[in-house]
């Protein structure tokens, strides 16, 4: 057999699922005394080029309360055409079609390779993609030129046949009606007002008239579509117009006066976004594009008031409650989220200001929603314009990469509940027999809502083990879990993906050297560190990072090898080693340190941390150092300050920033211009090759990363400095003795000092 | 107006001699009037030293009313004839002459008997003071010495102050007079006479003339008494005032023929013939005697009257010339003559201008228009004069127990009368308390210190100097102002005036601005208030020196020192905010839902707007108006547009949001039309377009206006919001209004909700819109009840006007519609107004009538005023006023010119003062008393109920005759209607107002109709009132289809009407063409193109285009009268004995009306009854 490596790597290839146990405790008790849960990260589109979608429905499990698809897992009769559901043991009967079913006929979701299988289901009318912008016209102008090339730009990239709209705003909001000609015509709403849906759909004129009601006249359907055309009209139809349009966008009129912020209504133009969709196209996949240049300030969801002279909240002035309108603004965006997550429409943010714009209060409209949230210092940067441009990728089949209205739902069997989920969803709370009381994350049922979802979403799914130690499970025995996933494609199609998983059982007492090497600490460390962030995001800094160290403490005491109370004895076997490591880097991220960090940047960090996959995820908890020297091949060295020499050059990639940084040496050989001496050919290789990694990073990579070029001494080194491990510092330089490396001037205690200190407790018979 | 009746009475003047033998039908009357008179006087008589005070009334009296000059007919109703009415004012002569000569009392009666006279002879009347007065007069010197420059009415002041009497005064005014012209006095007794005269005491007879006569005679009667000192005084001083002016001298100079004679010299002439003559006369023959010998002298004509007209030339002539001579006749007649002199002379000061009347009369016109020069001709004028009046006697006797309608007080009569005497002549404002001519008139002004009347008309040029007056004669004091009035092209505008940094002078008390009245002291570094007395430093910049008279060397450099109306610049102080002003907006806002598209009126405006932009009103010879121009439509939702010169197509912004109405946008809303003349044609183009297939019949109405006003407030302007509006808002929104419309109500204690608004929205609305300057004209065109009486609010209260075009239809209506609409937007206005009258201590501005909204009890703020904008204000005592200094008003208008410059408008308005009521009935004008009335009355049915409200007016009408009945008037029988001259129309106009569709409504009259009205009479200044309650009806036929006339205007009766000819009536309103059944086919045929009178269709709504001198006359009348009025009349087109003929008889007000309103002579016998029952 394979290595568990191997294994894991080839079932997050084909199911594109890891679970931080590969073999499950098989009782309560001792599942919980693992301290990692079991748990898994779940991308549920991933993308699978081998995996041609199946035309027709899955075959349900007859049991209603189960309703479980016929998966690879399930026992078949092929006699009597009867199949037992593994979950529930129901005994189904085929349906007709599958009556030429035998054991050398199988159906594709029979095979063991389809494992993940996906149906594509007729059902349903087919509506275009909706693409609604929501523009802030409060910017420079320069900024807001950027912003409409991009915007304008964007209409080519869009299906043909997809519906756009457009809302602006500043101090008022403006729904534009793009079916008319000649005159320009839209609605324009008072940026101050809270209006109800309904206030918003009667004003938009969206209300169907109760006149067919009268005189028994037969409903006429075709009028919806009408009226909704008005602010949606298909790409093909009105690009032109729109372009024109977007073209004669100005900023703002209102006077701004010295002193004062642009009254900005971004709470209020969400609420419009949100309320005309929900009236015109509820159930369809939508998307509202959010694009804003500074802070909502007036009306509901304000963030900070006008007066320059009151800066917008910092984590200082959140601990202090002293952030006058946080709770007020954050309470009006969540129900709005949780509006749009309802009508299964996402929203994204992009917001571009040097300042905050107020992230912290809507992060929930993007992760709720799954909408994307992407953070820049203007439009006119090519970080925000690649970024953008992204979002419309297509994927290899030239389909585009987004998906919608996805629902998740998760099967158990009987040994298993399901304890929640972290990610960009939100509860559909389809309570059921496998839904744990216990929760982690978003709990209470087996059902989840993703509004938008791509090929790298990924959720952290967390397992209760219910099983009572008192019945133990037989001897290879094995639990599953299916996963349903339920989307719109974005050609429309409704597609079903269905990923069922089976894990042996082991009883932890006698087995317990297989549990413990079937431990994905990879997996492990981003479940761990998105329960981490998720609490941080409702609880203070400290108690999170205190849970963390207490977890990992008891990690080390139940899986480490040590004699008490005696740190040097302590040992941890090789798939645990890396987690402490990654413990440490994660209780330094931005994820749980606010430090440094404004409110919004916090936002930001944790929006994406809680939806990448489970490399990306690594690298945010742990970046990736390369160096480049003369001495050898680019390699990945250690994330510490004695990486930092002074002949080498660093690539960092730390997910939201790549850092190129030339060492103090090389530096100066390419202030000196070596490298356009012919004779020194080699050097400007050496410099070009980061650069070429770096590019070919940053093509694949969404959002798009902060390009940073520096060098020793050079005040970006900042990005550099804050990530590695000081192993050196102002206090302990000499120490060490060593020239190599760059001390970093901080209080932060080092990997060594963490190291040391967590042996000590894990052997201490104290704790 | 016309000084008083007087001018009325003019007529009869002129016919002097009428006058006379109006006496001479008094005779006639003889045997009832005698009886009367004799008992009047009886009782005089005995109230002798009494007299004084009744006196004036009591003058008035005897005669009888004077009805004009036919007018006096004598009411018959119960009673046994009403007398003539007449303003006149002097009762029996009769009993004067009695009295006077009981009287002894001379003193008294001789006073005033005297006094009257003589303006010439005043001086005779008291001796003592006679010789002070006689000084005075040769001391014209006097006058300027006394202080004020030479006007004459400062020199009245100072007089007035060396005696009070008002003999005095008189005297004084002789001298004035004299020192003008010298004759003065005379013209005053004439005048008088002619006033009195045309009321003939006694029986119907008394032609107006006739009364004339009688007045003299009552007059003299009245006068002799107390009266006679305080009517003449008052009379006198007016006159005095008026005599300044050349007219009046020649009216004097007519009476007092003889005296002017002497006038060569006059004043020195005067002293020593008078004083000689009046010393004695006073003492010697108590009054009676004196004053018949002044009283010939000064009213030689007056006094030929008196006697039997044979007599009377004889007499007259003979008098004129010698004070002695009267003397004479008085014994007999002469007391009468005497009196009646007396009385004339008092109705002839106050006449003296109506003299003119005269000019009526052949005799007249020759007074009227001959200053001094002509004395002889004068006299014979009246000698020739009396046979006309003789001819008028006779009908009206005839009517004693029917009335014949012919015999009552005629406003076509008075009117024309009116017209032919004081129309040639300029109006010179120097005097005080001068009467102007009729509204109905065509007259110049030239302003020489006082404001124009086109700008200021006053229900009295005298005021009682206590309120005990004011009380017992229920005459209300109040001015009508028009601060921003339109002239003629012949008068000055105001002269803008700038005082520079500091501002306008003004007074350091009472903030009263620099006029004509402030007296400067102390060399010229300080200046008195002419208002409070304070005294403040004169600026340094502003300083002058005064020359030996104590005027300022730059008295005619500087408007605001010789003129009545000016201008100053105001600086920021006088700002909102301290910030000059932006200029301001008008914002078109139009209906968009489908009535308003269906009827094509959408695209009505739409196309009408693309021209009319072009004239938007400028501000004096700028290049291009400053004013800004936007744009709304509307149904239940609201759609701005961005008409930015930089876009290449309008932008439409929609607001749903009625709940909590905003603005869309900032900038490329209000626009400069040249910059954005393409977009905005584009946009007008489209707009008919976008809404062709609307099917929204809702609308909006309150967040329209929130719409406007938020928009000036984004751009911090002020501006105008046109309004064009179909229906009742019922779509939900603030200001929601139901359909509460119900006719049952009327009559009931609710009808008063039918005027009130549904909702105190719109009043705070309102309020926040004149805050900001938001004026709103609201264009309705209904098809069924909208709720006027709401809507209207903010439209009122921002002193804006509502056009209401009810079934609008666009062949019909259009060009109402669209002349309406131009003459709107084009008018002059102001915006952001503030106006504030002040007055002299004494009396206050209590009460405010108009179309304006108040936040304390004295400014009056408009978010707008135009030029047809009036604001009546009522003035009430708050202490004593005195004879001398008389009342002065200041009214300041602050508002921001079209070009958004922030000015101040002066008014100035000096009045006289009186302690005897007959001055007051004397200097009254009944249009602008009307104008208040109907103003008042149309206020007190919001709370009141109408039957109320009508029945306090006829109650406070039946007082103030019922005052000057008592008091004014000689005793006679209380079966005689005496009405005071300047009064004499009231009651035909008071039951006009009575039958008006507020206050009596036919069924045909709809509440919305009611409402509008309503609120257009609040803003209607006097010649709209008068024409609006008494509709002008001309016979087209009659009409001289060579000549640029109208034809005679005819009385608004069914009787006066003839089935062979084709009338017009005009209200202001609507114009009736009414066809009678017998018209020629000729003439039908001309005018109507069709050849039978039964093919005229009814349907017509304008006189087809014909190449005929008839059509083309009728049609060039129909454009000159729309032309004069400030909206465009709709025409109707009538026949008789058509369906339609009712509306039109509805006009006709002088006949019952369908509604129940009273004809003229039943209400004339009721408000005699009301009388009598005051007097009993």
């Amino acid at each position: 057999m394979a290595t568990y490596l191997e294994f894991i790597q080839q079932n997050e290839e084909r199911d594109g699922v890891r679970f931080s146990w590969n073999v499950w405790p098989s009782s309560r008790l001792e599942a919980t005394r693992m301290v990692v849960p079991l748990a898994c990260l779940l991308t549920p589109l991933k993308e699978r080029l081998d995996l041609p979608p199946v035309q027709y429905e899955p075959v349900l499990c007859s049991r209603l309360t189960c309703k479980a698809v016929l998966n690879p897992l399930c026992q078949v009769d092929y006699r009597a055409k009867l199949w037992a559901c593994n979950f529930c043991f129901q005994r189904n009967q085929f349906p007709p079609a599958y009556a030429g079913i035998s054991e050398l006929n199988q159906p594709a979701e029979l095979m063991p390779q389809f494992s993940t299988i996906e149906y594509i289901v007729q059902r349903g009318a087919q509506t275009p993609l909706i693409f609604l912008y929501v523009v802030d016209t409060c910017l420079e102008e320069e900024d807001l030129q950027a912003l409409k090339e991009s915007l304008q730009m964007s209409l080519s990239l869009l299906p043909a046949d997809a519906l756009v709209g457009l809302i602006t705003f500043g101090r008022m909001v403006q729904v534009h009606e793009l079916s008319c000609e000649g005159i320009s015509k839209s609605y324009v709403f008072r940026g101050t007002k809270d209006l109800t849906a309904k206030q918003i759909q009667d004003m938009l004129g969206l209300s169907r008239p109760a006149v067919p009601i009268q005189q028994g006249r037969p409903l006429q359907p075709q009028e919806q579509p009408v009226i909704s055309s008005r602010f949606l009209q298909p790409v093909h139809k009105i690009d032109m117009n729109l372009t024109d349009l977007l073209g004669e966008l100005q900023r703002d009129p209102w006077p701004v006066t010295q002193g004062k912020r642009p009254l900005r209504s971004t709470g209020v133009a969400l609420s419009i976004a949100v309320g005309l969709l929900e009236g015109t196209f509820p159930n369809t996949g939508a998307r509202i594009m959010l694009f804003t240049g500074g802070p909502p300030t007036q009306g509901p969801g304000m963030v900070v008031g006008d007066e320059l002279k009151t800066p917008i909240r910092s984590w200082h002035d959140i601990e202090k409650d002293n952030a006058r309108f946080m709770k007020k603004a954050t309470k009006h965006y969540e129900t709005l989220a949780n509006r749009t997550a309802a009508n299964g429409h996402c929203i994204d943010i992009y917001a571009c200001a040097l300042d905050q714009t107020g992230l912290l209060e809507m992060k929930c409209c993007a992760n709720l929603t799954g909408g994307h949230m992407v953070m820049g210092d203007s439009f006119n940067t090519s970080l925000f314009k690649q970024t953008f441009q992204r979002v419309f990728n297509k994927g290899f089949n030239g389909e585009f990469r987004m998906a919608f209205g996805a629902s998740l739902e998760v099967k158990t069997s009987r040994e298993l509940k399901i304890a929640g989920a972290i990610g960009p969803c939100i509860s559909l709370n389809a309570k059921g027999p496998c839904v744990s009381e216990n929760e982690l994350g978003i709990g209470g049922t087996s059902q989840w809502k993703i509004c938008s979802l791509d090929p790298s979403t990924t959720l952290a799914i967390y397992f209760e083990v219910v099983n009572q130690h008192n019945a133990p499970i037989p001897q290879g025995g094995r639990g599953a879990v299916q996963f349903v996933t339920q989307y719109q494609h974005s050609s429309m199609q409704k597609r079903i993906r269905v990923t069922t998983i089976a894990r042996n059982w082991a009883d932890a007492q006698s087995q317990l050297q297989h549990i413990e090497a079937a431990f994905d600490q990879e997996a492990a460390a981003v479940l761990m560190a998105r329960l981490g962030v998720y609490r941080a995001e409702s609880e203070e800094g400290p108690d999170v990072l205190r849970w963390l160290d207490r977890q990992l403490i008891r990690l080390c005491q139940k899986f480490g090898q040590y004699n008490k109370d005696d740190p040097n004895s302590f040992r941890l076997s090789e798939s645990f080693s890396l987690y402490p490591q990654f413990m440490f880097h994660l209780r330094r991220s931005p994820f749980l340190q606010v430090f440094n960090n404004s409110p919004d940047e916090s936002s930001y960090y944790r929006h994406h941390f809680a939806r990448q996959d489970l490399t990306q995820s690594l690298i945010m908890i742990q970046p990736i150092l390369y160096a480049y020297s003369f001495y050898g091949p680019p390699e990945p060295v250690l994330l510490d300050s004695s990486s930092i020499l002074p002949d080498r050059i660093l690539l960092m990639d730390t997910f939201f920033q790549i850092v190129i940084y030339l060492g103090e040496t090389i530096a100066q050989w390419q202030k000196a211009g070596y490298q356009d001496m012919p004779e020194y050919e080699n050097f400007k290789h050496l410099l070009q090759a980061p650069l070429d990694d770096a590019q070919e990073i940053l093509q694949t990579r969404f959002p798009m990363p902060r390009y940073v070029n520096t060098e020793h001494g050079g005040s970006q080194a900042r990005f550099l400095l804050s990530k590695v491990n000081p192993s050196q510092t102002h206090n302990n330089l000499y120490a060490w003795g060593q020239e190599s490396g760059a001390p970093i001037l901080t209080d932060d205690v080092s990997l060594q000092v963490f190291m040391d200190h967590l042996k000590k407790l894990a052997v201490s018979s104290a704790s | 107006m016309s000084v008083n009746q007087q001018a009325h009475t003019g007529p009869p003047y002129g016919q002097p001699q009428p006058a006379y033998q109006g006496y001479q039908q008094p005779g006639y009357g003889g045997p009832p009037l005698p009886g009367v008179p004799q008992s009047q006087y009886g009782a005089y008589n005995g109230p002798v030293p009494g007299y004084q005070q009744p006196v004036p009334p009591q003058g008035y009296f005897p005669s009888l009313g004077f009805p004009s000059k036919g007018s006096p007919v004598s009411l018959n109703s119960d009673t046994s004839s009403l007398a003539p009415n007449f303003i006149g004012s002097l009762r029996g002569p009769p009993t004067s002459g009695a009295p006077p000569p009981t009287s002894g009392a001379s003193l008294a009666a001789g006073h005033p008997g005297y006094s009257q006279f003589g303006q010439g002879d005043v001086q005779n009347g008291i001796p003592a003071s006679a010789a002070q007065v006689h000084r005075p007069p040769a001391p014209q010197p006097f006058l300027p010495g006394s202080a004020p420059p030479a006007s004459q009415p400062s020199a009245f002041q100072q007089y007035g102050v060396p005696l009070a009497s008002a003999q005095q005064l008189s005297t004084h005014m002789a001298g004035m007079t004299i020192g003008s012209t010298s004759t003065p006095a005379p013209p005053p007794a004439g005048l008088g006479y002619g006033p009195p005269t045309s009321v003939p005491p006694v029986s119907g007879s008394f032609t107006a003339t006739g009364s004339g006569l009688y007045t003299p005679y009552t007059s003299s009667q009245g006068p002799p008494p107390t009266s006679v000192s305080q009517g003449p005084p008052l009379a006198q001083p007016p006159f005095s005032g008026q005599p300044v002016s050349t007219q009046r001298l020649p009216s004097q100079v007519p009476g007092f023929a003889p005296p002017p004679s002497s006038t060569g010299i006059g004043p020195s002439s005067y002293p020593p013939a008078t004083g000689a003559p009046r010393p004695s006369p006073m003492q010697g023959p108590p009054l009676p005697g004196q004053a018949v010998a002044g009283a010939p002298t000064s009213q030689p004509n007056h006094v030929s009257s008196p006697p039997p007209p044979s007599s009377m030339s004889g007499p007259h002539p003979g008098p004129p010339p010698m004070g002695g001579l009267h003397g004479p006749p008085p014994p007999t007649h002469p007391p009468q003559p005497g009196y009646q002199m007396q009385q004339n002379g008092s109705f002839g000061q106050a006449r003296g201008p109506q003299p003119n009347y005269g000019g009526v009369f052949p005799g007249t016109p020759n007074y009227g228009s001959q200053p001094g020069p002509p004395p002889p001709p004068k006299r014979l004028d009246p000698d020739s004069i009396p046979s006309p009046q003789l001819n008028e006697l006779p009908p009206q006797q005839k009517p004693r127990h029917r009335i014949d309608p012919d015999a009552i007080p005629s406003p076509i009569q008075v009117i024309e009368d009116d017209r032919s005497n004081r129309g040639s002549e300029p109006f010179v404002t120097g005097v005080r308390g001068q009467v102007p001519p009729l509204v109905t008139t065509n007259f110049l002004v030239k302003d020489q210190g006082n404001a124009s009347p086109r700008y200021i008309r006053c229900t009295s040029y005298n005021i009682p100097c206590t309120s005990d007056m004011a009380k017992q004669s229920q005459v209300p004091l109040a001015a009508v102002i028009k601060p921003l009035a339109t002239l003629p092209p012949e008068e000055t505008l105001p002269y803008l005036v700038d005082h520079g940094e500091s501002g306008p002078v003004r007074c350091n008390r009472c903030k009263a601005y620099m006029c004509p009245f402030m007296q400067f002291i102390e060399g010229g570094r300080r200046f008195q208030c002419c208002f409070c007395s304070c005294v403040t430093e004169v600026p340094p910049h502003y300083f002058q020196h005064l020359d030996h008279t104590g005027k300022r060397v730059d008295f005619y450099d500087r408007p605001e020192l010789s003129l009545g109306s000016y201008e100053f610049l105001a600086t920021v102080d006088y700002c909102k905010n301290n910030k000059f002003p932006s200029p301001p907006a008008f914002i078109f806002m139009i209906d968009v839902s489908y009535n308003a598209v269906k009827s094509g009126l959408v695209r009505l405006i739409c196309e009408e707007l693309k021209s009319l932009l072009d004239y938007l009103p400028r501000e004096g010879n700028m290049e291009e108006s400053a004013i800004r121009v936007g744009f709304v439509t509307y149904n239940k939702v609201l759609h701005f547009y961005n008409v930015k010169s930089s876009l290449a197509q309008p932008q439409m912004m929609v607001v749903s949001d009625v709940a909590d109405m905003f603005v869309p946008l900032l900038d490329g809303f209000l626009v400069n039309v040249n910059e954005s003349r393409t977009v905005i044609a584009s946009l007008l183009d489209q707009i008919p377009e976008m809404f062709a297939d609307t099917r929204e019949t809702e609308t909006v109405f309150a967040p329209v206006i929130q719409a406007g006003l938020e928009a000036l407030k984004a751009a911090e302007c002020a501006g105008k919001l046109f309004i064009f509006h179909t229906s009742l808002p019922i779509a939900e929104a603030p200001g929601k209004l139901k359909n509460r419309d119900d006719r049952k109500l009327i009559n009931t204690d609710k009808e008063k909700t039918l005027f009130q608004p549904q909702t105190s929205f719109y009043n705070n609305l309102a309020k926040d819109c004149v805050a900001q300057g938001c004026c709103v004209d609201l264009f309705l065109f209904p098809n069924q009840y909208l709720d006027v009486a709401t809507l209207g609010v903010v439209t009122y209260q921002t002193g804006g006007s509502i056009y209401k075009y009810a079934y609008f239809q666009l062949e019909t209506d259009q060009d109402r519609f669209l002349n309406d609409l131009r003459r709107d937007v084009q008018k002059e206005v102001g915006f952001d107004a503030v106006m504030r009258v002040r007055t002299s201590t004494g009396i206050r501005a209590t009460d405010f009538f108009g179309a304006f909204y108040m936040s304390n009890t004295t400014d009056v703020e408009m978010a707008g005023l135009d030029c047809d904008k009036t604001i009546t204000v009522e003035f009430k005592h708050d202490d004593k006023l005195s004879e001398d200094n008389g009342a002065l008003l200041q009214c300041a208008l602050l508002y921001t010119s079209c070009a958004g410059q922030r000015r101040l408008r002066i008014h100035n308005l000096s009045l006289n003062c009186c302690t005897q009521l007959a001055d007051l009935y004397r200097n009254c004008e009944t249009d602008t008393l009307i104008n208040y009335l109907a103003k008042y009355a149309y206020r007190g049915v919001l709370s009141s109920p109408v039957k109320t409200v009508r029945d306090a007016l006829v109650n406070q009408c039946a007082q103030i005759l019922a005052c000057y009945r008592k008091n004014c008037a000689s005793p006679s029988s209380a079966g005689q209607l005496i009405l005071p001259e300047c009064m004499k129309l009231l009651p035909v106009y008071l039951n006009c107002v009575l039958k008006s569709d507020v206050l009596q409504p036919g069924p045909e009259v709809t509440t919305d109709d009611r409402a509008y009205i309503r609120q257009l009479v609040t803003s209607m200044d006097v010649a709209e009132t008068n024409v609006f309650f008494y509709p002008r009806l001309l016979p087209l036929t009659k009409a001289d289809v060579d000549s640029d006339s109208l034809p005679a205007a005819i009385r608004n009766s069914e009787e006066r009407l003839s089935k062979g000819d084709i009338y017009l009536l005009e209200n202001g309103l609507n114009i009736f063409v009414w066809v009678g059944v017998n018209v020629q086919q000729g003439l039908i045929q001309n005018l109507f193109g069709v050849s039978s009178f039964s093919q005229i269709s009814n349907t017509l709504s304008m006189l087809p285009i014909l190449e005929n001198p008839f059509s083309k006359k009728v049609r060039s009348i129909v454009d000159m009268l729309q032309v004069q009025r400030s909206r465009y009349m709709k025409l109707i087109i009538l026949k008789q004995e058509d369906k339609l003929e009712m509306l039109f008889k509805h006009f006709l007000v002088e006949d019952k009306s369908l509604s129940g309103g009273a004809s003229y002579v039943d209400f004339l016998c009721h408000m005699h009854k009301e009388i009598r029952q005051l007097l009993s």
